[in-house]
């Protein structure tokens, strides 16, 4: 609704579109009182902010505050209520959105801002709500996201979808956009819970939405789908009934939803149309690996080793280096993972990643060097970020101590 | 059973919108139970908290905004046996949650 109302006051006017949505929800509550919810609250909700706009646009036609790309149609009383409804249709509603989204990825913009925004204009998230999403402190958010509206407001109205020389840049920065924003919530750094469903699902929304205007719908749009669609399968078995996390080697996988790895393969199938190759391509393909995999030993190591050299490449990581890593590890045995975390030279990152540790720590126990584990366990305890990583840690700890003799007998 | 008018007085809403919704909630399910019990007449309607006042041999016209401990923000209209009880069936309403609401309780006058 904010971004139907913002294309007709213009960008700049943002807080005049939160106004009137606030005023009609307003409005709604105080009548809905006396008669009633309605039978499609948001639909009346709608209709009211629709005439709400109408009372504006009219008390400011003289003005000439609002969109100036509308000023020739709202001439007349006649005009003016047709354009209002027009901005009310699905359609238009669906391609405001779309606009929008281009105009958070403001090229001067950090990128951190560009997904806040998107939570606070797109998603509906209060100021609260997205520090809650970033771990940073509510004034500091506030502080970014109104220096991002100030950027808005600069340009008089929403990204053009049709500008040609600009599309494909801000193109790139929407995928990235979305591409930290459903990172955010699938190995988020939260202290409350490891995963937050609520962040995939509206960054899951918003790619659909972009896959849906075609310009937009390009092979990597459909790779960054995929990708997302392969790691909400695996989501269910993220998280055992506690809470607590399940690594992916240990998840059980008939939790996975195959309705969703299905349209992954599909969105991967057709993202191999272009000619470009991009990270979001490659992840997909390692998720995708995953996914094709009934269980551990049947999985692919091989191949994942190769995609995650293809993806070190083109994005050098000291985090990516770490999954490859364990893949290798998964291929070869241990202790040639241990050797290749040993070999990843940028590890001032790693060191507050509690899963750096847990990975060594993981490696040494299968080598049977439970003491050395336990040590590097407790490493990754001390940098843990909420209660799900510390249980999953605390089990672990307790694999190193218990019966030593038993954990280091060969297996057959 | 006599008519009785309620005139609900109080500051503006406020909160967050969770907070706003609840309380609509707790609204609908008192009038709910009114009408139930066979007490509504008619729920009645909100208010604007804008409007006209004309007055005087010259009919002046004056705008509102109104004292906010004046305006009234709503009626409905309540069959009980006497004021007393419908004084004890206003006491139900959710508006005493908000500071400064009040019921006004005005029989209405039948021939």
């Amino acid at each position: 609704m904010v971004a139907a109302l913002t294309r007709l006051f213009g960008v700049h006017n943002h807080a005049l579109a939160e106004d009137v949505v606030q005023d009609a929800f307003v409005r709604a509550l105080e009548v809905w009182k006396f008669r009633g919810v309605p039978e499609n609250p948001s639909a009346w909700l709608m209709a009211t902010a629709k005439n709400r706009a109408l009372d504006v646009l009219r008390r400011e036609r003289t003005a000439r505050t609002f969109a100036p790309e509308l000023g020739k149609l709202l001439e007349s009383e006649w005009t003016l209520a047709t354009v209002v409804a027009d901005s009310f249709t699905p359609h238009a509603i669906q391609d405001d959105q779309l606009r929008m989204m281009f105009s958070c990825c403001h090229p001067r913009l950090p990128e951190a801002a560009q997904v806040a925004l998107m939570l606070n204009l797109l998603c509906g998230f209060s100021v609260g709500e997205v520090a809650g999403a970033f771990l940073s402190s509510e004034a500091a958010t506030e502080k970014r996201i109104s220096r991002g509206k100030k950027v808005l407001a600069g340009s008089n109205k929403l990204f053009e979808l049709s500008g040609e020389d600009e599309f494909e840049t801000r193109l790139a920065g929407v995928q990235r956009a979305l591409y930290l924003l459903f990172n955010e919530g699938y190995h988020g750094a939260s202290p409350h819970s490891a995963v937050r469903v609520e962040l995939c699902e509206e960054a899951m929304r918003l790619t659909a939405l972009l896959r849906a205007h075609r310009p937009a719908a390009t092979p990597t749009t459909n790779a960054l789908a995929a990708l997302m669609c392969f790691h909400a399968a695996r989501l269910p078995a993220r998280l055992d009934e506690a809470g607590n996390l399940n690594s992916l080697i240990d998840q059980d996988r008939s939790l996975w939803d195959p309705r969703l790895a299905a349209e992954g393969r599909r969105l991967l199938d057709i993202s191999a149309s272009g000619t470009e190759l991009t990270e979001y391509h490659v992840e997909a393909g390692i998720a995708s690996l995953h996914a094709d995999a009934s269980g551990v030993e049947t999985t692919r190591w091989d191949a994942i080793v190769s995609l995650y050299d293809t993806l070190l490449e083109m994005r050098p990581s000291p985090v990516v280096a770490l999954s490859r890593a364990i893949a290798v590890a998964q291929a070869e045995g241990p202790e040639r993972g241990l050797e290749e975390i040993a070999a990843i030279t940028d590890t001032a990152r790693l060191a507050a990643y509690p899963f750096y540790f847990a990975a060594l720590g993981e490696l040494e126990l299968r080598s049977g060097r439970n003491s050395i584990a336990l040590e590097h366990f407790r490493k990754a305890f001390g940098v843990a970020r909420n209660a799900a990583e510390r249980n999953f840690l605390e089990d672990r700890a307790q694999a190193c101590k218990g019966s030593p003799e038993l954990k280091e007998a060969p297996a057959h | 059973m006599s008519e009785f008018l309620y005139l609900y007085r109080g500051s503006e809403p406020a909160g967050s919108p969770e907070e706003m919704q609840q309380h609509m909630q707790k609204w609908i399910t008192w009038i709910t139970e009114l009408g139930e019990k066979g007490h509504l007449k008619a729920p009645g309607h909100p208010l604007e908290r804008t409007g006209k006042v004309v007055s005087g041999k010259q009919k002046a016209v004056t705008d509102g905004p109104f004292a906010e401990k004046d305006l009234v923000g709503g009626y409905s209209i309540v069959e009980a046996t006497d004021i007393n009880q419908a004084v004890e069936l206003a006491g139900g309403c959710p508006i005493f949650e908000i500071t400064g609401g009040s019921v006004e309780v005005r029989p209405i006058m039948q021939m």
